[in-house]
């Protein structure tokens, strides 16, 4: 995984992109925030849904509890 | 006189076609597993190499390296693609990093399996069966694929005529005109000929720089 280190923590993107999500936002705000491109946002994101780190509500995206705790490791 | 009988079998590949959607995908690349989808909106320049490590590939990935920030302005995405492992793309792109001084920030498919070199007809097996040819995939920001190029293994592209190349789709898109020989930013573009002869008397009448009814032109 792009997001996941092999010791199950966040690589410095994953951690950009995540931190970026603390309340809901749409995809294009996050790629503007952190001025990563937006495919990579996507790219980001569907992992760190498979994995449980951030949840889609109404066509936004916020991180999980998990997630959030993710990011202070 | 003796019979000969095939042993070989030929493969059909399907390629492309222009106007029409272009193969969906999912790819593992140096910067993640991205999906064609995860495109959308933007214009997408997908391309191959033959191989990690050639001198000509090399002298590419500088190339597109340095317009990538033209690109960026232009709202285009760069995406590469060859039959290597991302371990050796990773290695590769450090080392162009590390001797060149040139730092590659667009990701680069790890296409192992072929899988997307075979939907999108990347490997003309008369040059070789195992690498992918030179090829340059625009698709615009609705998937659609506009343009392609293929050049053969010893031949470098011509970063300059792929930014024109962007710049005429984009100018057709905006202003619904084409692009003459040679046509750079600035020139005069063609009027699309007239569909009816109505339309073509009418057309002499518009105001247009023409030297008959189908062939006219005007500034943007």
């Amino acid at each position: 995984m792009a997001c996941i280190n092999p010791d199950g923590t966040l690589t410095p993107s994953a951690k950009v992109v995540l931190s970026a999500l603390s309340s809901p936002r749409i995809l294009e705000d996050v790629a503007k925030s952190t001025e990563l491109p937006l495919f990579r946002i996507r790219s980001s994101i569907r992992e760190m849904l498979e994995a449980g780190l951030v949840e889609q509500k109404g066509g936004k995206y916020a991180a999980t509890k998990v997630g959030r705790e993710k990011i202070k490791e | 006189m003796e019979e000969k009988i095939a042993t070989e079998t030929k493969e059909i590949v399907s390629m492309p076609r222009l106007g029409e959607q272009a193969p969906a995908f999912e790819a593992l690349t140096t910067q993640g597993t991205v999906r064609l989808e995860d495109f959308k909106g933007s214009w997408l320049i997908l391309f191959s190499h033959p191989a990690d490590f050639t001198p000509v590939c090399t002298t590419e990935f500088i190339g597109f390296a340095e317009i990538h920030p033209q690109l960026k302005k232009r709202g285009v995405e760069l995406l590469g693609l060859s039959v290597d492992s991302v371990s050796s793309h990773i290695a590769w792109v450090r080392n162009i990093e590390e001797k060149m001084e040139v730092r590659i920030p667009f990701p680069v498919i790890a296409d192992l399996d072929k899988k997307v070199a075979t939907l999108y007809g990347m490997i003309h097996p008369g040059e070789s069966k195992t690498e992918t040819s030179r090829c340059v995939f625009v698709i615009d920001p609705e998937g659609i694929l506009r343009a392609m190029i293929y050049y053969p293994l010893t031949t470098g592209r011509n970063m300059q005529e792929i930014l024109r190349l962007i710049d005429a789709l984009q100018t057709t898109d905006k202003h619904k005109v084409a692009t003459p020989a040679n046509w750079k930013p600035g020139e005069v573009v063609i009027i699309p000929p007239p569909n009816t002869q109505e339309m073509a008397e009418q057309r002499l009448k518009e105001g247009y720089e023409c030297k008959d009814w189908y062939f006219c032109k005007k500034k943007l």
